[in-house]
């Protein structure tokens, strides 16, 4: 067979070395600069590290992104799992219950963050049912107290993402079949036991998936937290992904954002990386 | 617990499983609910349908008015040309970039695929910066060209891998047999490969179309100051000009989020199939 020139990838591969690594190399460069986006840019070493780690909103940003990337991993795959094995087989409503609950994935995040803005909101739908049912003392300024706002950001990513999870895990569990669990059923095992010895390592590929997914998802966060904080109260809900984005486009610090945006590029590639090499380890060692 | 016969505990789960649904699908009944009131209705009865007095204008009001754009008409219109034009070229761009890594089996070829994964993974928040820069200089900002070219560079690779992994696992024998029959290489390509990817490209054109639709850390940079704005762009706007009149706020909101909601039920079992397998790698 004759095959495909190579000259018809050309665009692609110009589009993928383009964008993908000419510019993120450029990128890293201006990291050690301080370029503010006009006129030339002078190389300054670490002094933009330095500023970052010795900053209270740096440090605050970079807890917060990893403390919801971490959360929202684990709560992403419990949840997911729970939710496909509730809903795949059984159930005569599963279809349209899986349709519910898959529904906020394909919506816009920013349009979801404003209407769970409105739950949380000082008089609002969560404060009105917590009232409702006789529970005012718990009602609070959610989004107002630094305690609380970082957590309806979370809330809000578990909420539209769980879905997501559900769906891929739905797949790798008609992919395993009935058997192997019909015959542990037969000899009498209690359903934990076939959950935690049989279906659980054969989902091992899936939770790789579903793991590095939300790695990359939780720590780029920022539509969620422009809609529900704006990154307040006082800088208590921001994240890398506001801080670049603030700092780069909005104060014009482009060697500064460029270096925020250096470190949160470093953690996912790192976390991404460690991620797929411990599950494939397990998975080695399960299959 | 996955037994398959249909118990009481079955209609007892059943019955949980509804109910959770219900609660879970309740912020979008707050949506649909509070679009359609007046500012009284919100404050005072926010949960109650407003059966005897709709309130359309809400949405007649977002439709036309704020924002750069002036009003989430026009952004729509905005986001049905950059998402159309995105995909489009996505869809070229990668089904042949794929086709050729697919078919080529030289190292160059198994090199070339890699760096089209580890684009996949990479994240491109670090190169926005000399993109920026790049756009800035070619007067892209604020353009649909701009957005077109921006978005399906970022896609790219994402596009290529599913088109590269679906074509590895075609039979090339419909090729050869074109070939054998005097079909060119060209001639292969347009009569016989083409119409052999409509799976996968529907599912690209999915979810990288999902992808752009909702885009809005990439419109923000790139769109802001002009007069052009997407959807969550121009919602933002919106919201900010209205932040108290949440009958407001949810209709915007509702103009973003229903579209996309109604064409998702109508083709659900595409668009669930679509994640699973697309996402899968």
């Amino acid at each position: 067979m004759k095959l495909p020139p190579y000259w018809l990838a050309v665009p692609g591969i110009a589009f993928l070395v383009a964008q993908h690594f000419v510019a993120p190399l450029y990128g890293a460069w201006y990291a050690f600069t301080d370029w503010s986006g006009l006129g030339p840019a002078t190389y300054i070493g670490l002094d933009n590290f330095r500023e970052i780690f010795s900053s209270e909103v740096q440090r605050t940003a970079l807890w917060n992104t990893l403390l919801l990337a971490g959360c929202f991993v684990v709560l992403v795959n419990v949840g997911g799992i729970a939710l496909a094995l509730a809903l795949n087989r059984t159930l005569k409503s599963r279809n349209y219950l899986r349709v519910v609950f898959f529904a906020p994935v394909v919506v816009s995040s920013l349009a979801v963050g404003y209407l769970w803005r409105y739950i949380f909101t000082q008089d609002g739908a969560l404060n009105q049912i917590l009232g409702a049912v006789g529970l005012e003392s718990l009602a609070t300024t959610w989004l107002g107290d630094p305690r609380w706002a970082l957590w309806t950001v979370l809330v809000v990513m578990v909420w539209q993402f769980v879905g997501e999870a559900m769906i891929i895990y739905l797949a790798a569990l008609q992919g395993i079949g009935d058997e192997l669990e019909e015959a542990a059923l037969m000899d009498g095992a209690p359903a934990w036991r076939i959950v935690t010895s049989i279906t659980l390592p054969l989902l091992a590929p899936a939770i790789t998936i579903v793991s590095t997914l939300s790695i990359i998802r939780g720590l780029r966060v920022f539509d969620q937290v422009i809609a529900l904080t704006g990154g307040g109260p006082v800088h208590a809900t921001e994240t890398l992904s506001t801080q670049v984005y603030k700092q780069t486009f909005v104060d014009g610090r482009f060697g500064y954002g460029a270096a925020i945006a250096l470190i949160m590029t470093l953690l996912i590639a790192t976390l991404a990386i460690v991620n797929a090499v411990f599950f494939r380890r397990r998975e080695a060692r399960a299959g | 617990m996955s037994g398959r016969r249909y118990t009481v505990r079955s209609l007892g789960r059943e019955l949980v499983m509804i109910v959770l649904a219900a609660a879970y699908g309740g912020p979008f009944y707050m949506l649909v609910v509070m679009s359609l009131q007046s500012k009284d209705d919100v404050q005072q009865t926010p949960f109650a349908p407003p059966i005897d007095d709709p309130q359309w204008d809400n949405y007649a009001t977002a439709w036309t008015t704020g924002g750069a754009a002036g009003g989430m008409g026009p952004a729509f219109v905005d986001t049905v040309i950059i998402t159309l034009g995105s995909v489009l070229c996505l869809i070229v761009v990668s089904a042949l970039t794929g086709y050729v890594l697919a078919r080529r089996t030289s190292r160059l070829s198994n090199a070339l695929y890699l760096l089209f994964v580890l684009g996949v993974t990479i994240p491109s928040t670090l190169g926005l910066v000399p993109i920026y820069v790049v756009m800035r200089n070619l007067g892209l900002l604020g353009t649909y060209q701009g957005m077109i070219l921006l978005n399906t560079a970022m896609l790219t690779p994402f596009a290529v891998f599913l088109y590269t992994g679906f074509i590895r696992a075609l039979p090339r024998e419909f090729e050869e047999a074109a070939q054998m029959d005097g079909a060119g290489m060209f001639g292969t390509l347009v009569r016989v490969v083409l119409p052999l990817l409509r799976p996968i490209t529907a599912t690209v054109a999915m979810l990288t179309g999902l992808i752009v639709w909702n885009e809005y850390f990439l419109a923000i940079v790139f769109l802001a100051g002009s007069e052009i704005a997407n959807l969550p762009l121009q919602l933002n706007a919106f919201v900010n000009d209205y932040y108290t009149d949440w009958n407001l706020v949810m209709a915007g909101a509702a103009i973003c989020i229903l579209p996309v909601l109604v064409v998702f039920l109508a083709l659900q079992k595409q668009f669930m199939k679509g994640f699973a397998g697309g996402l899968r790698g």
